[in-house]
């Protein structure tokens, strides 16, 4: 199968997305961030959509641009306290994908952007794997400098603060690290199941972790295991890759998680 | 994790003139508190008395009017005050991956606790936990520990770095009887083996009369302060508290 120049493309982008999807899922699932990111990924539509009003053809320039600041807005009316951050949340999300929707179908359109929701890993080009390894880099990056202070500031921010984290910082630099990598990646995955590959290995490695370590590792294995298993079910099936992906990682969660049940782990 | 000193009586900490607004709503005004090292002190008082207020004030945690300094009592040199604080409750769920090493860790160095553990840290996070007796706890998951291990590892992560005060709630959630003696017991050793002063918001009457050097009565500001029988027998607690919250000895 790898004859194909699409195939080793896309081996190569699962590479660099699984991977990344373990790792930032270890902390989205920690700070109960589920929602948050299933938001952002619906955003990406308004994103698109802005794009499309200014007439910007680099799409991605936008949807980054849209995606970080969405982000950081979410994080700071959650953050104020003046509601339930689940309600907040859920308002913006619906109001962005219905902004997104709106313009999108304009004048009967939106066929063109349907491939948006499932996704299609194996139109990416090269270039765009770059982009993808950049931001793995910083992710890399910000983990291995940020993720005890992140952790710390999820544990109880009085007591981080206390001991002089800088809370706030952490926060909003990973709300923006989860934009970009939900934005840089939702062409390839589909924003109707992008969530369920940052949630399910994390979730799965959950069920028999004790400690990071333990949590950390079995997060990107699961997700690197999942993400070749489906790729390559989905060239011998010839159904989308995104969703067997999914499938894949769903069945090692209810494994994980019946078999932590019987062994009391 | 700092030699065993015996309290000096010469340090205090001086709280001059502290207030808290929410808005337009004021929740603590001009309190001000002389603590003397290696005494307990309790602070008491209604729901929305302003009680953790003053806690997330005296650690900066939010906007505050007045000053904290901390004094030598000697020669009057005013030096920087390290606080010890351990929260009443922290947001650890049932199965989280997250060991008491993860957890003392992720405040207290900055190599990954991802990646593998810190020998340097471990050994640190080892003795402080020895001085509570729990050595054991270092790789246990954090939800699976009883409400008194979680309190002594929280405990002994507030003392690894030689405080001179010690802020926290009582706790008031899955510990029985024996394990408050034991907490408050644990108090009583902390401030006469280690140069430190402990405020403690307390719930319980019974223990604060027990253990308690002086008690602060809080209602937005300092209504009275004092020993512990002083407090309880003052107007300003039959005020708040009424006839029927009395312990027993001040009762009889």
């Amino acid at each position: 199968m790898f004859e194909y120049g699409f195939m080793r493309n896309a081996a190569l982008a699962v590479l660099i997305i699984t991977p990344l999807f373990g790792m930032l899922g270890t902390m989205i699932v920690n700070r109960k961030m589920a929602f948050f990111s299933d938001a952002l990924g619906h955003s990406a539509l308004t994103g698109i959509a802005v794009g499309v009003i200014f007439g910007i053809t680099d799409t991605n320039l936008v949807m980054l641009a849209f995606g970080i600041l969405f982000a950081l807005l979410l994080n700071y009316i959650a953050g104020r306290g003046a509601g339930s951050a689940d309600t907040i949340i859920s308002v913006f999300s619906s109001l962005s994908v219905a902004a997104g929707l709106v313009i999108l179908s304009k004048d009967g359109n939106f066929g063109r952007y349907a491939g948006l929701l499932v996704g299609d890993i194996l139109s990416i080009a090269p270039k765009e794997i770059l982009s993808l390894f950049v931001i793995f880099l910083i992710s890399v990056f910000y983990f291995c400098f940020c993720f005890n202070w992140l952790n710390a500031a999820g544990i109880h921010r009085t007591l981080a603060r206390s001991m002089g984290i800088p809370v706030l910082w952490m926060e909003n630099l990973f709300a923006a690290l989860v934009a970009a990598i939900v934005m840089l990646s939702i062409r390839w995955v589909g924003i109707l199941i992008i969530n369920a590959l940052l949630i399910l290995p994390a979730a799965a490695s959950g069920n028999l972790s004790e400690n990071m370590r333990e949590y950390f590792f079995f997060s990107v294995l699961f997700s690197l295991f999942s993400g070749y298993a489906g790729l390559f079910t989905s060239y011998y099936t010839n159904v989308a890759a995104g969703p067997v992906i999914v499938i894949f990682a769903a069945v090692l969660y209810f494994a994980t998680y019946f078999y932590a049940r019987k062994h009391q782990v | 994790m700092r030699k065993m000193i015996r309290p000096c009586g010469l340090h205090c900490i001086k709280i001059n003139h502290l207030g808290v607004k929410f808005g337009d709503q004021e929740v603590l005004e001009d309190v001000s508190l002389h603590i003397h090292c290696g005494t307990l002190n309790a602070v008491i008082g209604k729901n929305g008395a302003g009680k953790s207020t003053l806690i997330r004030a005296i650690l900066d945690d939010i906007p505050h009017e007045g000053s904290i300094e901390f004094k030598d009592r000697e020669n009057g040199r005013i030096q920087k005050l390290k606080i010890g604080y351990v929260p009443q409750s922290i947001n650890i769920e049932k199965n989280m991956p997250v060991s008491v090493y993860d957890l003392i860790a992720s405040y207290r160095c900055r190599f990954p606790v991802f990646l593998k553990k810190s020998r340097k840290t471990e050994a640190e996070i080892k003795k402080a936990l020895a001085v509570f007796e729990a050595e054991e706890l270092m790789d246990r998951q954090v939800c699976n520990l009883s409400g008194g291990q979680l309190q002594r590892v929280m405990l002994a992560m507030a003392v690894m770095d030689d405080p001179n005060l010690l802020l926290l709630d009582e706790p008031v959630s899955g510990i029985d009887q024996s394990g408050m003696e034991l907490f408050y017991r644990t108090m009583d050793y902390l401030k006469k083996n280690f140069d430190l002063s402990v405020i403690l918001i307390s719930h319980d009457l019974d223990y604060v009369v027990k253990y308690a050097d002086k008690v602060i009565l809080l209602d937005k500001t300092v209504r009275k302060e004092g020993s512990a029988k002083e407090v309880f027998q003052s107007e300003a607690f039959q005020e708040i508290f009424g006839q029927e919250e009395l312990p027993g000895y001040v009762r009889g």
